[in-house]
């Protein structure tokens, strides 16, 4: 399968990135790892007139930590993510889900921005971008802005981005260091995308009582959600097998399920009561 | 559209290469048509099964979901880079020897998957090696003979104390002797 004809240019800077695309008159697009973008180029579902190589902007490779925030650049790849000492020890969730995107190939050439700009509805990221309250770095010819996750991506493939910008980075909340987190998916056995993922993140105060849980889970609808209903049910108690398992079994409550060959609503939703439950035994018991 | 050729000039196996191609035109494609490596194949076309896999700039990538113009300047090594027939690389000689392939098809790619595994985790075990091949796809082996292959190359590797992170891998399938 090959691409239809298109133009190649590389961005040596955010700046002359950003021209390209206004050059382009909206027929350009970015290319970060391509993973994303290339077997959709090769179908033919999308045929861009030229392709901005953004790669070799090293600026866009950074991570960097901001007071509660630790920033990742938009061009680290899953492999960066998964092994840099900084993500793993301020929000090792991050690293934790990179690992189980794919596989190691992949993981070589997709990259964090990719991944969160491409929007799609199995990606794993999101997952760990709801429950971290992060904010895409969105940068065009007015200026910078920083926009939640909850507002960026919209639907499948689907996001705010506004035309002619560059996603530098995104911006996660580093969670309370007395908490702990993990990333649970069930894979799909042919695509290794989740059908379930979910991510969570919670901790108990002295008392024993959990005083902080987020829940995030992505794969089962057209969009990642957080399970704020998980959350409220936890908030304030001690954690045992029994208010777990009640807590999980609104895990599906905050989302829309998908349907498709592979996995029904129903199905999707037991998954994410299930993998709601064993992740948060994990991390609580 | 007429789009204007690219000069897309790599290493591949330590030897400098280039060629006049369209951007559109994917790594794999290169290689194969314009480099003459037809070792390197296409399996899938579709990013799954990494028959395509070969090594940039000491990465494993799949080949066919990576254009030639964005391997410009870079290093790359394919299953032609291991070892010659007389003299094989320890991954190919554990290959052969492990009955680790029967049709083959998947095995080039298989071999430079192997050897990205073994770059960085020089004694995997088993379920280290399974987990290694997870961008792999082999249709004939059930995968058990190239596990005890990957074990196999990764002893004498070690034994020989060959540098898997120097990029250039030609040349030194000395195990034969
Ligand atoms: C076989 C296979 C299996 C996969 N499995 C998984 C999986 O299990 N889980 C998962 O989450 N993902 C999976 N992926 C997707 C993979 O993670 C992609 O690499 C990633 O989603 C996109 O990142 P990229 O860097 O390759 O982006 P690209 O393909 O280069 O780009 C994707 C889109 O984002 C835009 N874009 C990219 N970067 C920027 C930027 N900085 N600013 C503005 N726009 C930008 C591009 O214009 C394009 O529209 C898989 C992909 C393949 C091929
Ligand atoms: S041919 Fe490239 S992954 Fe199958
Ligand atoms: S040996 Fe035939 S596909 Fe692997």
């Amino acid at each position: 399968m090959i691409p239809v004809t298109f133009d190649y240019v590389r961005a040596e800077s955010v700046n002359e990135a950003i021209q390209q695309l206004k050059d382009s008159d909206g027929e350009g697009k970015v290319l970060a790892g391509g993973h994303s973008l290339l077997p959709l180029m090769k179908m033919r579902l999308t045929e861009p007139q030229v392709l901005i190589d953004i790669t070799g902007i090293d600026a866009l490779k950074e991570v960097r930590k901001e007071g509660d925030r630790l920033i990742v650049g938009a061009l680290n790849t899953h492999r960066e993510v998964s092994i840099h000492p900084d993500i793993k020890e301020h929000i090792p969730l991050v690293a934790e889900t990179a690992r189980q995107i794919g596989d190691i190939q992949i993981r070589n050439k997709g990259t964090m921005g990719g991944n969160i700009v491409h929007a799609d509805s199995a990606a794993d990221l999101p997952a760990a971008a709801f429950v971290l309250d992060a904010e895409v770095l969105i940068t065009n010819e007015f200026g910078e802005q920083a926009m939640g996750i909850d507002s960026f991506i919209l639907g499948p493939l689907i996001t705010m981005m506004p035309e002619d910008s560059i996603v530098t980075g995104v911006s996660f909340q580093i969670p309370p260091t007395h908490t702990k987190s993990t990333y649970l998916k069930y894979f799909h056995p042919a695509s290794g995308y989740p059908v379930v993922g979910v991510a969570a993140v919670a901790g108990t105060d002295s008392n024993g009582n959990i005083d902080f849980v987020r829940v995030g889970i992505t794969g089962a609808g057209d969009v990642a959600f957080r399970a704020t209903s998980v959350e409220e049910e936890l908030l304030g108690k001690a954690p045992s097998e029994a208010v777990i398992k009640e807590a999980s079994k609104l895990a599906a409550d905050d989302g829309e399920m998908g349907s498709d060959l592979f996995a029904s609503p129903e199905y999707r939703e037991n998954l994410c009561k299930v993998y709601t439950e064993r992740a948060l035994k994990s991390i609580l018991l | 559209m007429a789009v204007e050729k690219r000069n897309v000039s790599v290493t591949a196996n330590g030897q400098a290469c280039s060629a006049e191609v369209e951007p559109r035109k994917l790594l794999v494609h290169y290689l194969r048509d314009d480099l003459g490596l037809t070792g390197t194949h296409v399996g899938c076309d579709t990013s799954q099964c990494g028959a395509c896999t070969v090594m940039v700039d000491g990465d494993i990538v799949k080949s066919c979901t990576t254009l030639a113009v964005q391997a410009d300047g870079s290093e790359i090594t394919t299953v032609e880079g291991l070892g010659t027939a007389n003299d094989l690389h320890p991954m190919q000689q554990s290959f052969w020897e492990e009955h680790g392939l029967q049709c083959g098809y998947c095995t080039p790619g298989v071999m430079i998957a192997a050897l990205g595994l073994l770059k960085e985790n020089p004694n995997p075990t088993e379920e280290e090696i399974r987990e290694g091949l997870e961008g792999v796809i082999c249709r004939c082996t059930g995968y058990q003979f190239i596990i005890s292959a990957i074990q196999k190359a990764a002893t004498i590797i070690q034994e020989s104390g060959i540098d898997l992170n120097s990029q250039q891998l030609v040349g030194e399938g000395t195990h034969n002797e």
